[in-house]
Order: C-alpha cells, then sequence, then structure tokens
C-alpha cells in the first residue's frame, strides 16, 4: 500500500467514474480512464475502482488481464515500445527487441530494477516507411540498426 | 408452458419449449457426452463436446445449450460427429498431464471416463502444460491449475451460486487459469472454503486438502486413543461410494467401519446438533424474551461465517454465539466424555468425518477452537475422505454387520438427524423453542415450509399464539437478499421481519456439501434428503430436548442451558475479516 498516495484518483477522474457508476459497460470505460491518468492498473487502483463501482475485485481483474491494452505494471520511466508491425517486423525488429533485452536485463513487458526504462511490443505505430520503427516516450527512431541501441539506452540514463 | 414435438434420431419425443436438446435427448432415452455442462449451471458451452446435428440443415447446435423447437430432429451420432468429438478430446488431452495414477480423481474423473469411453489411445498433438504452480494456501481446497480443462464451472459456481467471487479466469488464450484477482493465494482471497467449485470440478484441477494419512498415523500411534464424531449427513452421502442407491442410510455399517479402521471410539454429531439445539434455542427464547439483535442468524455452516464475517460484519451481532456441532462435540468429548471414558483429554486424537471442506478450516479457526485446553477437533475428514480410506482398507463395506455409536455422546434424535439437510436445522430448533416457550410438545413434529430446494424458504410458525417469522437460506449468493433486508432494518431503526434464520452455504445444505461424492444435482439433493427424512421418522425420539444423553449432559456437567459452563465450551465469538488478505 506505499504506493497509495501515488495511487490517488484526480477530481476528474473521479467525477468521471460517478458519472459512469450505473451506467452499463462502465467498468472498462473507467478503466480506460484509471490508465489513461495512472499509465497502468495497480491494485491498489483496482481496488478504489472495485469498491466505487460496487464491483468484484475478480471482475476487474478478469477484464485487466484479458485485455492487452491494459498494464498491470508500472511502466519504467522511459517506456521503449518495439513496432512489431508487418513492415518493421520485416525489416528486423525481432532483433532489435533482443539486442533491448539483452542490454536492459529485461524481458517484454518487463521493467528495470531502477525502474528507468521499459520495455514494450506494439503495433504498427504509423511510420512503417522508417522501419524499423521504436519510440522512448514520445520520440520515434527509424531506420534503427542493432548498434544504434547502446546509444539510444544512454540518451536517457 | 407449451408443447414441443422434437425427434432424436428419429425418436420421436414430447418436451416443453424451452427445454435443451440434451434434455429432450435424455428424455427419448439418448445419451450425449457432455463435459462442461453441469445441471447446476447454465449453460456456458466452452467445451463442444455435445454438438448434434440438425437434420436438414447444415447446423452443428451445442446440445447442452440449445433449445429446441416444434419440428427440431437431431442426430446425436454419426462417424463424422463421433470424429469431431473425438479430435476434441485429443486437443484437451494436448493441453492435460497424463498422470491419472497418481491423481486423486482416478476412477471418479469426468475427462478420464471420457477418454475411455471415445477409446483414446494416443495423443496426436504436442503436449503443453500450464507451468502455473499448485495452490496449497488454504486450509481446504487446493488449486492445481495444470489439470484445469477450463470448463468453466468453478467460476460460475464461486460467482452465482455462492456469490464470493473468490475465483475468476485471470488472463486470456492458452494462459488463462482459474485463479482469484491479482493471481493472490486461494487463502488471502474471499474464499469461504465451502468446497463447491472443487464437487463441480469435472477433473482434478480443484479438490480437498486430503488428510487420510493423518487418520493412518493416529490410529497406529498407541499413545493416541482416537475418537471419531459423524456428521448427519455423512449417513446418506457415504451410501453413493459404495454404489448403493443415493439416499440409502448407513449409519451402523459406518460406525463400524470407523471402529474397523481403529477408532478407540465413535460417536456422533447429532448428539451435538441435538446441543446445539438446546443452547441455540435457549438463546433464541433470551433473544425475544429479553431483547438482543433480531432475528437470530444461525451459526453451523463454518463458509456461511467466514461470508458474514468478510461480506456483512456489520450484522456479526445478529449471528448465534453457538459453535457448529462439530466444534460442540469436539470440547465435550475432550471434558465430558474424557472424564467418564477414564481417559486423560490429551492423549484423546478427536477426528471429525464431514460433508464439508469449509470444516477443515473451522477446527483450526481461533483459540475458541481449543475450549477444552486442547485442540477441540483435531483433525477433520470428508465424506469422500472417509470413503477412500475405507477402499484402501480390508474394510468390506457393504457386507458390515451394523454397529451401534459409543455413549454418553452417541445417542440422538430425530432433530439432531435431518441438521444434515436445507431446513433441517430451522425444523429442529422449532420443535425444541415451541416447548421452550409454550412448555408443551408439538402435535406434528413436521415442518413442510421449510423443506425443499426453494432458494429462499418463508414460513410463521405459530407458539401458542406468538407468531415466529422463519427464513431458509442455502446457496450462499441467496443470502444477499435478506441479509441486506436487516441491514437496511437496521439503518432505519426498524426491525427486518423475522426472528430466525438459517442460513447454509451449499445448495440442498450438507447432504450435498462441497465434500461429499461426486455428482450431486437437484435430484440427488432430493434423494438424499428423503434419506434423512426417513430416518428422523422412525427415531424412538424427535425433538433435541427428549434426547436423554442430552439431558444427563446438563445435569451431571453443564449446568443449565447458556450457563457459565456451557458458555465457555460452547460458544464463540466472531470477528470482521478482510475480504483480501493480501
Ligand atoms: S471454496 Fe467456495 S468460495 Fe472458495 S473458491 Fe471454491 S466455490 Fe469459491
Ligand atoms: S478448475 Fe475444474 S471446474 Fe474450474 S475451469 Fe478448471 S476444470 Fe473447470
Ligand atoms: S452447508 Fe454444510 S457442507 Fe456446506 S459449507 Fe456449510 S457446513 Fe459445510
Ligand atoms: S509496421 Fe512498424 S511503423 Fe508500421
Ligand atoms: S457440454 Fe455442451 S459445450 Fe460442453
Amino acid at each position: 500500500m506505499s504506493e497509495s498516495n501515488e495511487n490517488k484518483f484526480s477530481p476528474e477522474l473521479l467525477s468521471f467514474i460517478n458519472e459512469w457508476k450505473d451506467k452499463p459497460g462502465n467498468l472498462i470505460m473507467v478503466l480506460h480512464k484509471v490508465q489513461e491518468e495512472q499509465d497502468y492498473i495497480s491494485r491498489e487502483a483496482a481496488d478504489q475502482v472495485a469498491a466505487l463501482l460496487d464491483v468484484p475485485l475478480a471482475t476487474i481483474w478478469g477484464v485487466v488481464s484479458f485485455y492487452h491494452f491494459f498494464k498491470l505494471t508500472k511502466p519504467g520511466k522511459h517506456n521503449i515500445q518495439i513496432c512489431m508491425g508487418t513492415a518493421c517486423y520485416l525489416k528486423g525488429a525481432q532483433p532489435l527487441i533482443d539486442e533491448l533485452a539483452k542490454q536492459l536485463a529485461i524481458e517484454v513487458n518487463e521493467v528495470t530494477d531502477d525502474g528507468l526504462f521499459s520495455l514494450e511490443a506494439v503495433r504498427c505505430v504509423g511510420c512503417c516507411g522508417l522501419a524499423p520503427v521504436l519510440t522512448v516516450g514520445g520520440e520515434v527512431f527509424g531506420k534503427v540498426t542493432k548498434d544504434q541501441i547502446a546509444g539510444i539506452i544512454a540518451k536517457y540514463k | 408452458m407449451s408443447i414441443v414435438h422434437v425427434k432424436i434420431n428419429g425418436i420421436p419425443v414430447e418436451v416443453e419449449a424451452g427445454t435443451t436438446v440434451l434434455h429432450a435427448a435424455r428424455a427419448a432415452g439418448v445419451r450425449i457426452p457432455t463435459l462442461c455442462y453441469h445441471d447446476d449451471l447454465v449453460p456456458f458451452g466452452s467445451c463442444g463436446l455435445c454438438i448434434v446435428k440438425q437434420e436438414g440443415s447444415a447446423k452443428i447446435i451445442r446440445a447442452c445449450a440449445a433449445p429446441v423447437h416444434e419440428g427440431l430432429s437431431v442426430i446425436t451420432d454419426d462417424p463424422e460427429i463421433f470424429e469431431v468429438r473425438k479430435t476434441i478430446l485429443e486437443l484437451i488431452l494436448s493441453t492435460h498431464p497424463s498422470s491419472c495414477l497418481t491423481c486423486i480423481r482416478n476412477g471418479e474423473c469426468e475427462l478420464q471416463d471420457l477418454a475411455a469411453e471415445f477409446g483414446i489411445r494416443e495423443q496426436p498433438y504436442e503436449v503443453r502444460l500450464s507451468d502455473e504452480p499448485k495452490d496449497t494456501s488454504s486450509a481446504s481446497i487446493v488449486l492445481d491449475p495444470e489439470k484445469c480443462i477450463k470448463c468453466g464451472r468453478c467460476v460460475q459456481v464461486c460467482q452465482d451460486l455462492q456469490g464470493t467471487f473468490a475465483l475468476e479466469f485471470i488472463g486470456r488464450g492458452d494462459g488463462t487459469c482459474m485463479a482469484p484477482a491479482a493471481m493472490l493465494a486461494l487463502d488471502d482471497s474471499p474464499c469461504v472454503k465451502c468446497g463447491q467449485c472443487a464437487a463441480h470440478c469435472p477433473v482434478g484441477a480443484i479438490y480437498e486438502k486430503d488428510e487420510i494419512g493423518a487418520f493412518r498415523a493416529a490410529v497406529s500411534d498407541p499413545k493416541k486413543k482416537v475418537v471419531v464424531q459423524i456428521a448427519p449427513s455423512i449417513r446418506v452421502g457415504l451410501s453413493e461410494t459404495f454404489g448403493l442407491p443415493a439416499g440409502t442410510v448407513t449409519t451402523g455399517k459406518i460406525y463400524a467401519a470407523l471402529k474397523q479402521l481403529g477408532a478407540y471410539a465413535v460417536h456422533d454429531t447429532n448428539f451435538s446438533a441435538d446441543l446445539t439445539i438446546i443452547e441455540e434455542g435457549h438463546e433464541l427464547v433470551g433473544r425475544i424474551t429479553k431483547g438482543g439483535a433480531m432475528p437470530l442468524l444461525t451459526s453451523c455452516c463454518p463458509s456461511w461465517i467466514d461470508y458474514v464475517e468478510k461480506y456483512y460484519p456489520d450484522l456479526l451481532d445478529h449471528v448465534s454465539s453457538c459453535k457448529s456441532p462439530m466444534q460442540m462435540h469436539g470440547a465435550i468429548t475432550k471434558t465430558f466424555y474424557a472424564e467418564k471414558a477414564g481417559l486423560d483429554p490429551s492423549e484423546i486424537f478427536a477426528v471429525a468425518i464431514m460433508p464439508c471442506t469449509a470444516k477443515k478450516y473451522e477446527s483450526k479457526r481461533d483459540e475458541n477452537m481449543k475450549a477444552s485446553g486442547f485442540q477441540d477437533v483435531d483433525l477433520v475428514l470428508t465424506t469422500r475422505e472417509l470413503g477412500r480410506l475405507i477402499k484402501n482398507s480390508p474394510v468390506d463395506f457393504l457386507k458390515l454387520e451394523e454397529e451401534e455409536a459409543d455413549s454418553p455422546i452417541g445417542e440422538y434424535s430425530g432433530a439432531g438427524t435431518i441438521f444434515g439437510a436445507t431446513g433441517g436445522v430451522m425444523e429442529a430448533a422449532v420443535r425444541t423453542a415451541y416447548n421452550v416457550v409454550t412448555g408443551k410438545e408439538m402435535e406434528r413434529v413436521e415442518v413442510e415450509a421449510v423443506r425443499g430446494l426453494d432458494e429462499i424458504k418463508k414460513g410463521t410458525v405459530d407458539f401458542d399464539g406468538t407468531p415466529i417469522r422463519v427464513a431458509v437460506v442455502h446457496g450462499l449468493s441467496h443470502a444477499k437478499e435478506v441479509l441486506d433486508e436487516i441491514r437496511e432494518a437496521n439503518a432505519n431503526g426498524t426491525k427486518a421481519p423475522y426472528e430466525f434464520i438459517e442460513i447454509m452455504a451449499c445448495r440442498g445444505g450438507c447432504i450435498a456439501g462441497g465434500g461429499q461424492p461426486y455428482g450431486a444435482n437437484d435430484i440427488l439433493r432430493k434423494e438424499r434428503s428423503e434419506g434423512l427424512y426417513a430416518d428422523d421418522k422412525k427415531s424412538t425420539f424427535r425433538c433435541s430436548h427428549q434426547n436423554p444423553s442430552i439431558l444427563k449432559l446438563y445435569e451431571d456437567f453443564l449446568g443449565s442451558p447458556n450457563g457459565e459452563k456451557a458458555h465457555h465450551l460452547l460458544h464463540t465469538t466472531y470477528q470482521e475479516r478482510p475480504l483480501y488478505k493480501a
């Protein structure tokens, strides 16, 4: 529960939840909003949603673990997304993932021990001309090669 | 309801509109294999094993879920259907370990039966098993995700029948797993240990914590005197394990079997059911006349107690302070009985044979369960465990000569016997409370209004001009309705319209408890209950307060009902518990 402060819902989020409280299909909407504000669905956030909507925690967990969209772990300070869309895949996204995993010593969907980096494989990010593509935070890196990885990581250290 | 005409493999049948193809086929005497389907549950059609063809159409129907309509004609078996079903089974087996020989369900598994029926001899698909570890955190049941075939029964049982929401499908696709929220350990979840998930699981993925070994160790320890009690519903439950018709009462054989298994003495929990009625009856009358939270709620069922402590802690004042018959029995065994039998309580190893997985947890719940100064009940075995214990011993159950229970805590009334069926505690309490209030005996002791399988049964009993309003609930999810009524009344400073409410976690009561033989559905529930009611009818004494051994217990040892000694040994306290411990 040490994170509970960090997981305080904003007044906007609370009023959104209130507004959706009795509408059918509200759970997914509310969870979307929570993730938008907090980057992921923490256990504490799920507990709060359960209490606010009067929905069993198990039901919430069933939903968040079913959809790829929802993240159950806090992303690193810099979330590295590697595009695994068709173009990027064909142009060698997998070796990039392997290299990132090696250098950061984490697997996809994990966070480094210092909380600085996380790794995520995503669908086409819409810059296929630049394939293979990865993004860090909002910044896009195109035509990335394996030997550029160390430099990209260093930039955010 | 309108009647429709359908044909199953050319056999004409008339059934009510809305009947499923599966039930229409059963009416026509045609078997359709099923796996995910269970009579207690709403069909969810997850396995596809029950597929049939609709004649004159390319349509494939899931028989368990599809309703019939006028003129429907289905074919339930042909070479193509057979192959599809076989492939479904082979695919299920590709994610299932072939460890039947060492599985707790060996010989009693629905998947194993189907593999045998379909003559599966090889595994054509690559086998990939889940690597989720077993969850052994609970005192009552074990989850083994490796064996789970994702039929969905347990999740529906836990959520819809029990209203507990301990289990959910977590994850997606191949990685799906039945587990508590956040993949927490079951013991940290809202699970109330009823074991209904285990009783409904078709395979060995959820099962009772098997403690047969502890029984064997105790009977072979010369320093221990193993003293056994058997719960009311065991006498009708165990018979099915030995192929006897459901509802057959085998009390005398069970006593005999336990003796042969090495028990020093065998007693009957029915005796303590009678004792519970005396204590609870006086508590009820006391609350009516002297005041106290009303209505009074029963406290025999440990799953219900766990539920109220977690979900309705504001209503704990309403719950009777009486321990369950099992725990009362343990406390009396290590005090009164020890004294009478000339035993040192420290050498007694008290075993309880129960229909119930939650009783395993209850016996170690808290310090109140050591009222005698020792662990009042040392070991709880379910009916299924007793069945296995007998089967792997030299005892030939069907040939056993009947024996009697040992005195002085083996004698019981018919009121104690019916505790095992929903409404039984209420009926037994009414029989005695009537006597406490009016000083008279009921002319007719049967209280029909509280019998049967309606989810919530309500009635009014006339105590010589004083109406006593009662309600009986079984299947925990239905408790919400009456509990919310009480909560609302409390908030408004009024009283809910009842004096006494019985709540049992399991549908049908303990006769279909989570530790009883597999396969319970409403037909079996009815037959098992009828067995108990017939046994009650034959009893010399029909009311708890008429049981001479109970009267003697008060006279020689306890003093007065709800008195100081009774309070110390036979009553307990409750506490609010968090839904999630982690
Ligand atoms: S024992 Fe009862 S409450 Fe616990 S998981 Fe099984 S069905 Fe749910
Ligand atoms: S644990 Fe048993 S009942 Fe639950 S989904 Fe798996 S196989 Fe079905
Ligand atoms: S109804 Fe009986 S078998 Fe079921 S949980 Fe309660 S005490 Fe156990
Ligand atoms: S496939 Fe990677 S950007 Fe489109
Ligand atoms: S039994 Fe009908 S789909 Fe499983």
